[in-house]
């Protein structure tokens, strides 16, 4: 504990994912979930903030496309709405990026890229 | 309770542009000084006349010192307001606040780039965007308003050839504006079998990369009418902020644009209906669709079947983006300064081939960010107060 209050918000949300934990903050007072990692809750200014594991449930709120020059391989962008409620950005994995659409239930996974672990999704009942 | 108002409080006195397109051989600041001295000669006013400076050269984030340094002027109200690409009205917003509490007598607002000749890319690679964005490797910023794009195709049926009426609008003006960068016919089919930048946007839907500068001269009402231009007054002026980077804005398909403008409307004593001319900030294609719905101009969602059939185009039933905009005329990073300039030349009807039979009142919107700050400036000829 003495650890993670050593941390940045930012540092400790990948921290967690490092441990294989997706998990966000949310407001004591207003049970209200806060993502990005901050440290008070927006709007009310409440510094009481405890981290919880979602449940990795999301749906597509929005979605593009990147092309770029090949080899580099086309992917998606995608604004995924948290079942929790907060919004965020990732991309959607496990089928064409043309597939992807908004509506789509998905189902977050921790990956690694680049070095560091990254939060994505999968289509709902697809297996990785 | 009653509500401040800025309505013909102040008036712009003098404008210009320089350099719009291709300007080798000037740094930013050389080309934000030829646009205000333009301006001050409009307004026959020399740089020390000026005692309120507002600035924001991008790649210098102590621009407000640089300018009034570099110009000789000694302001007693100065302001870097770092809003985006909509800073420019805001600093309208403010000039005008100053103007009118008499803290102030000449208001100068200038901005110009040399991003085309120094780079080639978008000014903006110097601003920092939240981590938990990066890490996905968004194209910034284009894709921030790709996924607006999206969402407004999902709500409402939008279609790629809808924004692509945007795109060849804002060309169709740019052929009677010489001084626009491109002039080229362009094509709906053009627009769709473009290259894409970030689904459903392609490099058509995008603005151009351009050098360019604007410059306007404010002052007080009442001095403004014994200027040698013909003032054109500001008559409301507003903005506002939703977020910072498009995950957090709250609903995709509506701006901070909805409340900017009912607040700048409210100032002005005017509707969407008597607004004679729309300048606003096309960044992409999507911006415009957006802000004349969150403006008033069509129903929200309606915005697409609005544009179609060359609605915005010469002719059309909106005047749009008169001087080819940000994606056919000029967009040196930062555009909103150029929505400021043109709207002021209708009004003063000083536009040639484009010219509009009626021009009194004009609509300025700017964007920042990524849809993040709208700010919206209604103009006015001498005959609206």
């Amino acid at each position: 504990m003495q650890e993670e209050r050593a941390l940045s918000p930012d540092a400790q949300f990948d921290a967690h994912l490092a441990e294989g934990r997706f998990m966000i903050q949310r407001a004591r007072r207003s049970g209200a979930y806060v993502f990005y990692p901050r440290v008070a809750e927006p709007g009310t200014g409440d510094q009481e903030l405890e981290w919880v594991e979602v449940s990795g449930r999301g749906t597509v709120y929005a979605t593009t496309i990147i092309r770029p020059r090949p080899p580099a391989e086309t992917y998606n962008v995608a604004l995924i709405d948290l079942a929790e409620g907060p919004r965020m950005m990732s991309r959607v994995e496990g089928l064409d990026p043309e597939s992807v659409r908004i509506g789509m239930a998905v189902r977050a996974a921790i990956i690694e890229e680049d070095g560091r672990p990254l939060v994505i999704f999968r289509p709902e009942g697809a297996t990785a | 309770m009653s509500r401040a108002s800025l309505r013909g409080k102040a008036a712009i006195v003098g404008a210009a542009t320089f350099g719009i397109g291709s300007a080798p051989g000037h740094g930013a600041i050389d080309l934000a000084a030829k646009a205000a001295l333009l301006a001050l000669g409009d307004a026959g006013l020399q740089p020390r006349d000026v005692d309120a400076l507002f600035v924001c050269l991008p790649q210098d984030f102590l621009s407000g010192l640089s300018v009034a340094e570099y110009l000789g002027i000694d302001p007693v109200i100065s302001d870097n307001n770092r809003t985006g690409g909509s800073a420019f009205l805001t600093h309208v917003e403010m000039a005008a606040m100053a103007l009118d509490a008499g803290l102030c007598e000449v208001a100068l607002i200038t901005y110009g780039s040399n991003q085309r000749s120094a780079s080639g890319k978008l000014v903006g690679a110097t601003v920092t965007s939240n981590d938990f964005e990066t890490r996905y490797r968004p194209v910034v910023p284009a894709s921030a308003y790709a996924l607006a794009a999206s969402r407004h195709m999902h709500e409402y049926g939008t279609t790629r050839a809808q924004l692509a009426e945007v795109a060849v609008a804002a060309r169709r003006w740019a052929q009677l504006n010489p001084e626009a960068f491109v002039r080229d016919p362009l094509s709906i089919e053009d627009c769709l079998s473009a290259r894409m930048v970030s689904d459903p946007l392609t490099v058509r839907d995008c603005c151009l990369v351009t050098d360019g500068a604007g410059a306007i001269v404010m002052t007080r009402a009442d001095r403004a009418k014994s200027m040698p231009r013909p003032p054109v007054y500001v008559l409301g002026a507003s903005s506002a902020i939703t977020h910072r980077e498009i995950s957090s804005m709250p609903d995709l398909t509506v701006t901070a644009a909805v409340d900017s403008g009912k607040r700048a409307y409210a100032q002005a004593g005017v509707s969407a209906a008597d607004v004679d001319t729309v300048q606003l900030y096309d960044a992409f294609t999507i911006n415009t669709i957006l802000f004349l719905e969150d403006l008033g101009f069509c129903p929200k969602g309606e915005g697409g079947r609005f544009v179609e059939g060359g609605g915005l185009a010469p002719g059309g039933r909106l005047a749009v983006n008169t001087n080819g905009g940000g994606l056919s005329c000029v967009h040196p990073g930062m555009y909103g300064i150029f929505t400021l300039v043109e709207a002021t030349r209708q009004i003063r009807r000083e536009c040639g081939d484009r010219q509009l039979d009626k021009a009194d009142i004009a609509l300025c919107h700017g964007n920042g960010g990524s849809l993040s700050h709208q700010a919206t400036v209604i103009l006015g000829s001498g005959a609206t107060l």
